[in-house]
């Protein structure tokens, strides 16, 4: 009853094949973007923001990406923590080399370097596929992961191996660096996640997602349709990798404050990808959710014990946070195999019939 | 299948419910809060010294009733030596007004070293961190006494150098690096390097990937082939008994490998057996329960039941570590109070005390510590005070006195503190110049 | 001309000028390859009945190690301890074929790797939980494996050979003989591989997969109790062992997904490629290179041979 379409006539072919038809849904984007634009930065607290929100949007960034590559492309990669680190250090050595330059310019910039190094590991695919595949995205994670620590180029020669953010300024105020207001760096992450959220919603939308898409149902089959296999799977490295490269040139300016190499090892591979595969391979929506319950959910449950007042040490709180995390994730794999996009859907389409059962 | 589908919707709907307004605690009392590792692979280590900490800081609170009249409260945030999980312990603990940081990890020092002086609470890495914040006019809001890891790398050189016959008998000689690959690990490097050019020995670097802590044969061989002379273990974690298990293995004599004070474990040796005999470890507090101090906490807290620590773990080598480390935070404390005037106080106050901190031999008896460390000193400008450590060494089943006190070599480590801490503040653009007074020391 | 030099004729002079060396890194690669075979052997075990590839099995050798450990120092003697381990892991099995294998049954591959990864958090915390993070001592001694080393003069120098490791290269292979005969000979072992090809099939003609999944996790449990002994009483016990379960992809990617012989060959190669690699042209790189060799050298063979050197051959159909 909420979520109809009664009463909503399209005149043209353009309304007719717009991504988002229903008014629900826009009115929905409308509140969601309200929110996360005036009523977080207004009324959260320095917590919410920097230590759940700022995070949250990184991964969500990250998750996109890695999502564009194994949801759309079905291409699996392990390989995202790299990827992302490429972005980090790019985007470090850019600034230090061409400092007056708007850092935002950078960040995007990054974004480039991670592309081209992610088409040059993704050239295998076309002789590996599948689980094969994952294994030469993991030559690139760890050969990567070991260049970021024993190539002293790449941190600037400095004694410790990790790299500190420099205090850059847009319009006056700084923007990366310890005295970068919180809000400040909220909105800039904010802002570069919701563009490149619209950029890679128009590209699944259009020919290039079902270009992806087909590539993944059959590749042979995509082939003898005329679709260029090589090409199709290295422009889906390519932009992954982009997407990948920005969220690490964000964790890294944005909310580290600096890095060492071991942020970018195997285990945020691991972490991206579960992300993507809870929220939903193949969905947009599914990057989000997947991102809030594998990042927000343990932070959730770490504080649910001195909330209620039972004194459990943080050690065990810790135990049996991992517990749970992993049990929650054979229930969802069991309940709902397609992820929490999948739930969502369902529940978009319960939204149409109610009151009524079917 | 619908029973699947309610469950997962009310667990859903509890989780997103319960989203987390903190309310920050008015503290009655002087909030310490402890970064902890009790899970992960560096959980070894890491338990003893959360164990140390914790116990002094409630001897206190229970044998005096706190610190000049106001108890402590200690908190413990499980990082598991992640930096992710470090920076959410810091934005959760900064709202409950800590007055000190202890991160214990190099990895969550550094990112949190550039908030320390826009938040006002200082961190306190004792014997950790990043080296050149020993330069208090550049960092004058983080603290590293009693010695820094170059310090540490100057005093195996000058035992080295000590065993041989003079520092001038190390020309030619081969000295060996075993580090963990991490900013914690290349610490000592250009300490090391420049003694190298100073003193004429060739120095050559181990490193031992995290991943491959445990699977270190290649390096062994490698040292195997060059022969070192000496070999500096700068480990931490799984690394360190697996790296004594290897020099046991290819015969290394013991008594040439010594480990920094990280790699000094009691966990660390035992594995090796009667293979560790004579293996050598820096420390700055000495080992076992003979000290009125660890006698008090025994009283007071463990045998009370009011500690996570086994009886038989009271007074190990890394147990004690946390004890002088809460040493240091109670008499930052107490001196903070004594030069700000106030008994409950902030941040602010605990760095001024912080920078007063003149623990000498007198004062060390009057807390029960005789014997228990060197007495240590830091200034406005020196935020370490370089001062003494001592070997133990493992006789097979526990540690002993191996050496007296060795002095660093402070001609050689303080320039190059001066000069690293000039180039960090010159690498980051910005960096604010000092503009805290400077208290005359108490 | 120096590079071309330092990459290809120097090693080569170094090897010849020492050759107990070399033949102490050959034998280091080989004790290395051979417990990274151990650690692929519990994969290939699953991924051969259930075409799961169960990303557990590092925490599964982490836990099997923990757990005989930790009855021992309840007091309870070392064989028995071990008796007990082992219930421990039938009883793990168990568990995880109800829990976990019966709801998912012929889901997408895909979906029961990631079952697995929440099976790998769940066991992380659950360890943990129980047996504190603290790292253990292997009982090595306790349970009759020989210490110390055997020295052999040879090659103009010293070679020595830890008998551990000796001990440790004989029970892999007499644990691959005995899964080997397991799989061809026995009537459980080809019931095994018809679950394998297809689980609707194997259940049409009257397979009970929940029986064999049982079976299965538990010899895969067995094999990780081995591993978790071998690999504890080289150096010790604690959670850091379940990163090095990762080493064993490249393994299983030379040696074949689905075959036993071939991870074992598949191991001593990448460990055996792995060590010479480090050692000798390591240094030129920087040294350390030994986390990504492994899946380099697994990668170069993948674009030449895709199923591995053992491995059944892919055959894809429109």
């Amino acid at each position: 009853m909420l979520y109809r379409e009664v009463g909503q006539y399209k005149t043209n072919y353009a309304a007719d094949m717009s991504v988002m038809p229903l008014i629900q849904d826009r009115v929905g984007i409308g509140i969601i973007l309200f929110i996360a634009a005036v009523i977080i930065p207004y009324f959260g607290n320095a917590f919410l923001i920097q230590a759940i929100m700022i995070p949250f949007l990184v991964f969500s960034l990250a998750a996109i990406g890695l999502n564009l590559l194994t949801g759309y492309t079905g291409l699996l990669s392990l390989g995202t923590g790299a990827f992302m680190g490429v972005g980090a250090y790019a985007c470090y050595k850019l600034t230090t080399y061409f400092p007056g330059v708007n850092i935002l310019i950078w960040i995007i910039a990054s974004g480039l370097f991670s592309a081209v190094v992610g088409v040059v590991f993704g050239l295998p695919s076309l002789r590996i596929k599948g689980f094969y595949l994952a294994v030469a995205t993991l030559a690139a994670q760890f050969f990567l992961s070991w260049c970021f620590i024993r190539q002293p180029w790449f941190y600037n020669y400095n004694a410790s191996g990790a790299i500190e953010v420099p205090t850059r300024t847009l319009f006056g105020i700084p923007v990366t660096g310890a005295t970068a207001a919180d809000a400040t760096r909220y909105y800039v992450v904010l802002g570069i996640v919701v563009a490149m959220t619209w950029l890679a919603s128009n590209l699944v939308h259009g020919r290039i997602g079902r270009m992806w898409m087909a590539v993944r149902d059959m590749d042979l089959a995509a082939e003898l349709i005329g679709i260029r296999l090589l090409r199709t799977k290295l422009l889906a490295f390519a932009v992954s990798s982009f997407y990948c490269g920005v969220a690490g040139a964000l964790l890294v300016f944005q909310w580290y404050g600096s890095a060492e190499p071991a942020v970018f090892d195997v285990n945020l591979s691991f972490f991206i990808l579960f992300m993507v595969i809870i929220g939903g391979l193949g969905s947009l929506t599914g990057s989000y959710l997947g991102a809030a319950l594998i990042f927000i959910l343990p932070i959730v449950l770490r504080y649910i014990p001195p909330h209620l007042g039972i004194p459990i040490r943080p050690a065990t709180v810790d135990h049996i946070q991992y517990m749970v995390i992993g049990a929650l994730i054979v229930l969802f794999l069991i309940v709902e195999p397609n992820g929490l996009a999948r739930l969502w859907q369902i529940g978009k389409q319960k939204l149409r019939v109610w009151p009524f059962p079917y | 299948m619908r029973l699947h589908r309610v469950l997962l919707g009310t667990a859903l709907a509890a989780a997103t419910l319960l989203t987390v307004p903190l309310a920050a605690s008015s503290a009655d009392g002087i909030y310490v809060p402890l970064f902890s590792y009790r899970t992960g692979p560096f959980a070894g280590s890491g338990t003893p010294i959360v164990n140390g900490m914790a116990d002094y800081l409630n001897m206190l609170n229970e044998r005096d009733g706190g610190i000049g009249g106001v108890k402590i409260i200690v908190e413990e945030c499980e990082t598991g030596y992640d930096t992710k999980k470090g920076l959410e312990c810091y934005e959760q603990v900064k709202a409950k007004n800590p007055v000190v940081m202890n991160p214990y990890s190099t990895g969550i020092t550094l990112p949190l070293i550039p908030k320390a002086a826009i938040d006002k609470i200082p961190i306190l890495s004792m014997a950790y961190g990043l080296s050149a914040s020993a330069d208090g006019n550049t960092f004058p809001w983080v603290f590293n006494p009693p010695a820094t890891y170059w310090d540490g790398a100057s005093m195996f050189i000058r035992y080295a150098g000590g065993k041989e016959g003079g520092l001038e008998r190390l020309k030619g000689k081969k000295i060996g690096l075993v580090y963990l690959d991490a900013p914690y690990g290349k610490e000592p490097i250009p300490l090391l390097e420049a003694l190298a050019k100073d003193y004429g020995f060739e120095l050559k670097l181990y490193p031992v990937p995290a991943a491959e802590m445990q699977n270190q044969s290649s390096q062994w061989l490698n040292i195997r082939r060059d022969r070192p002379d000496w070999i500096y273990l700068q480990g931490f974690g799984a690394m360190n008994p697996t790296a004594v298990k290897e020099a046991a293995k290819i015969n290394y004599p013991m008594d040439h490998l010594i480990g920094n004070w990280w790699a000094g474990n009691d966990d660390d040796a035992r594995p090796a057996g009667d293979g560790a005999k004579g293996y050598l470890s820096l420390d700055f507090n000495q080992v076992g329960t003979n000290y009125k101090v660890i006698q008090d906490i025994l009283k007071y807290v463990v045998d009370k039941g009011k500690s996570q620590t086994p009886k038989d773990r009271v007074g190990e080598n890394l147990y004690n570590r946390g004890v002088l480390n809460s040493i240091i935070i109670a008499e930052g404390i107490r001196t903070a109070q004594k030069v700000s005037g106030k008994k409950q106080i902030t941040g602010e106050d605990m760095r001024r005390g912080l920078e007063s901190l003149n623990i000498n031999e007198a004062r060390l008896k009057e807390i029960g510590a005789d014997g228990f460390a060197a007495p240590m000193k830091v200034a406005c400008d020196d935020h370490n005070g370089h001062n003494a450590a001592y070997m133990a060494k493992w006789d097979g089943t526990k540690w002993v006195k191996g050496s007296d006190w060795i002095e660093p070599l402070k001609s050689k480590v303080r320039p190059l503190i001066e000069s690293a801490a000039k180039d960090y503040a010159g690498a980051n653009a910005g960096w604010p110049k000092r503009t805290e007074a400077c208290d005359k020391s108490s | 001309m120096h590079l071309i030099y330092q990459i290809f004729i120097d090693p080569f002079v170094q090897m010849g000028n020492a050759p107990d060396l070399l033949v102490q890194t050959l034998w280091e690669g080989l004790v290395a390859g051979v417990l990274y075979s151990l650690i692929a052997l519990g994969f290939v075990l699953i991924f051969k009945a259930s075409g799961v590839f169960n990303f557990a099995q590092g925490i599964m050798v982490v836990f099997a190690a923990l757990t005989l450990v930790g009855f021992y120092e309840h007091g309870i003697p070392a064989y028995l301890a071990l008796a007990l381990t082992v219930a421990v892991m039938f009883g793990l099995a168990f568990a995880v074929e109800r829990a976990m294998l019966r709801p998912l049954v012929n889901q997408p591959d895909i979906i029961l790797f990631m079952a697995t990864f929440g099976l790998t958090y769940f066991l992380i915390g659950f360890g943990e939980l129980v047996f504190g993070g603290d790292p253990k001592v292997m009982i090595a001694s306790q349970l009759g494996l020989p210490k110390g080393a055997v020295e052999i003069k040879m090659a103009g120098g010293l070679v020595s050979l830890q008998k551990i490791d000796i001990a440790a290269a004989i029970i892999a292979s007499l644990m691959v003989a005995a899964l080997a005969v397991f799989f061809q000979k026995t009537r459980v072992g080809r019931a095994l591989r018809a679950v394998a090809d297809s689980h609707k099939a194997a259940l049409s003609v009257g397979i009970s997969l929940e029986y064999i999944w049982v079976i299965v996790w538990f010899a895969a449990g067995l094999v990780a109790l081995a591993t978790g002994i071998m690999w504890g009483a080289r150096s010790e016990v604690s959670f850091a062992l379940e990163i090095i379960a990762l080493k064993a992809l490249p393994v299983l990617i030379l040696g074949g997904f689905t075959s036993i012989p071939g991870a074992i060959i598949g191991g001593v190669i990448i460990g055996v490629g792995e060590k010479i690699g480090e050692f000798y042209w390591g240094p030129l790189l920087g040294s350390g290179i030994e986390t990504w060799l492994a899946y380099v050298i697994a990668l170069v063979f993948l674009l030449f041979r895709p199923q591995g050197l053992f491995g059944e051959r892919i055959i894809e159909r429109i």
